[in-house]
């Protein structure tokens, strides 16, 4: 079948195909309505010649969202590994309501990975793929005691899930073009704010120094995992200074908490790198 | 009477019949950043107090803007009143955190006042008389309500929002809203901060849209909200 075949099919579904065509931005921003009008199977097929016919080859806009979205797979499975090998370390979690909330992380984390990997294959790309032997939760010796130290644990999941929080918002830009896609993103974005939220609350039920919101830029860890935290104590939003802003008593702290703030996928792997075997 | 208001499509009218080719995007583009912002929002000023259609939110970024200065105007002053007179037996642990969301709140709100400058709605009216502020109970299950709606409300609007500067920014501001929301189900009954009444089986956060979001805030909102200039995808 060659590229006008496909675009006559969907000419019958879509009248204004041509139109849609014109241009790279309107061949971008049109999937999202136009998804809905095309047979499920054959989405990935017509995806896929609009974005050849708006940008000559198979590259741009289509393998920035599945490179994103492998990207977000990624972390998925460390966050996935990490606590199906917590849970099931007997020993490590005391009995009580900490077994509960983490089997529910465990179980969203691998929700997440499962979600990614049909959405990335119904894209027509092909989803990453890792399996507990790919990782190294000790992050070579710096958390040797991840897996018998239940403090440590929580301490590791803190940082996994604010790194997920901060890696989803400073992906969001690169999925626009397809709007169910960035809002799966979102729709996961926020899950990942729950759990840092519950994880910083069982560790300062058990004494740690921390809130649900990140406070400047506190570990209430240690310096080992300060990376993934840098950044966070801005106190300036698009030139604009929350610090008692309009006359308010909002402090530099809670100007902090107020924005939670990205990290690049640089910085991401970067933190994340230690953690793979 | 109802008035007319600008959009970014009338703004960027021109001849030959190709407007419906050029989005929003291409028009900030065009402009670049912020001043693109100061620039449509002047152009969605309007008059809202002798308009029967209520309060305009406008159009473009700049409606979905407004929209979330709509929802922190709630939090902000749901929060505030908390301190009025707050509960029996609050403890300080919590009394420590509810102020925390509270100035995020009022940060939150005061950061879209400042950023849609002229082109912001105006202060609205409110109504907290279904909250009893002197029971735990009560104030905590309308903090939930407001929480997770305001979660679903930034999720929803997303795909609505043309410049990928203010998606990063709603981004940074809806994970401290998850973070609220979690805290608060956690005060209610502790674990659950992400349960399936809000997380489904694929682990997704809910999103709504705004028109469902508005009609759930309603009841909370004396002051008449006209979202029919949002867009719709």
């Amino acid at each position: 079948m060659n590229l006008q075949n496909i675009i006559n099919e969907i000419e019958k579904v879509d009248p204004e195909v041509y139109q849609r065509l014109d241009g790279r931005r309107g061949a971008m921003k049109s999937f999202a309505s136009f998804s809905g009008k095309v047979a499920m199977a054959a989405i990935p097929i017509a995806l896929g010649s609009m974005f050849k016919k708006a940008y000559g080859k198979g590259t741009g806009v289509t393998a920035l969202i599945d490179e994103t979205l492998n990207f977000a797979l990624t972390l998925e499975y460390i966050e996935a590994n990490f606590y199906i090998k917590g849970v099931g370390t007997a020993g490590l979690i005391p009995a009580g309501p900490g077994v509960g909330a983490l089997t529910t992380i465990r179980d969203h984390e691998n929700a997440h990975v499962n979600f990614l990997k049909t959405a990335i294959t119904s894209l027509g790309a092909t989803p990453v793929s890792f399996t507990a032997a790919s990782f190294d939760f000790t992050a070579k010796g710096a958390f040797a005691d991840v897996f018998s130290n239940y403090d440590t644990f929580l301490a590791v999941a803190q940082t996994f899930e604010d790194t997920g929080v901060r890696a989803y918002k400073g992906q969001a830009g690169n999925l626009m073009a397809n709007n169910d896609v960035l809002t799966a993103a979102l729709n996961i974005h926020s899950v990942e704010a729950r759990h840092a939220s519950h994880i910083r609350q069982m560790r300062k039920a058990r004494g740690a120094s921390v809130k649900p919101w990140i406070t400047g830029k506190e570990t209430g860890i240690g310096p080992a995992v300060q990376p993934a935290y840098n950044g966070e104590e801005l106190t300036t939003q698009a030139n604009v200074n929350i610090v008692g802003i309009n006359g308010t008593a909002v402090s530099a702290s809670a100007a902090s908490e107020a924005f939670d703030e990205i990290l690049t996928k640089e910085q991401v792997v970067a933190i994340v790198t230690p953690f793979f075997a | 009477m109802p008035t007319k208001n600008l959009s970014d499509k009338d703004v960027l009218a021109v001849p030959g019949g190709r407007i419906q080719s050029l989005s929003r995007r291409n028009f900030l583009g065009y402009l670049g950043g912020a001043s693109a912002l100061l620039v449509t929002a002047a152009a969605c000023k309007k008059d809202d107090n002798n308009n029967d259609m209520g309060v305009d939110l406008g159009s473009g970024d700049v409606g979905i803007l407004n929209y979330a200065y709509a929802l922190e105007q709630i939090e902000a002053a749901f929060y505030t009143k908390i301190f009025e007179s707050p509960y029996a037996n609050i403890t300080p642990a919590e009394s420590a955190l509810l102020g925390d969301i509270r100035d995020h709140e009022i940060a939150h709100r005061e950061f879209f006042k400042t950023a849609l400058a002229g082109g912001a709605i105006p202060t609205l009216e409110l109504d907290f008389s279904s909250i009893n502020f002197s029971s735990r109970d009560s104030v905590l299950a309308a903090a939930k309500t407001f929480e997770d709606l305001g979660v679903s409300a930034y999720n929803g609007a997303g795909k609505l929002i043309m410049n990928p500067d203010y998606l990063v920014l709603a981004g940074k501001i809806v994970s401290v809203e998850a973070r609220h929301a979690a805290y608060i189900r956690d005060l209610i009954s502790n674990g659950s901060f992400a349960d399936n009444t809000v997380v489904d089986a694929m682990g997704l956060d809910k999103s709504r849209e705004p028109s469902e979001v508005l009609t759930m805030a309603s009841s909370f909102v004396k002051t008449k909200i006209n979202a029919s200039n949002l867009p719709t995808s």
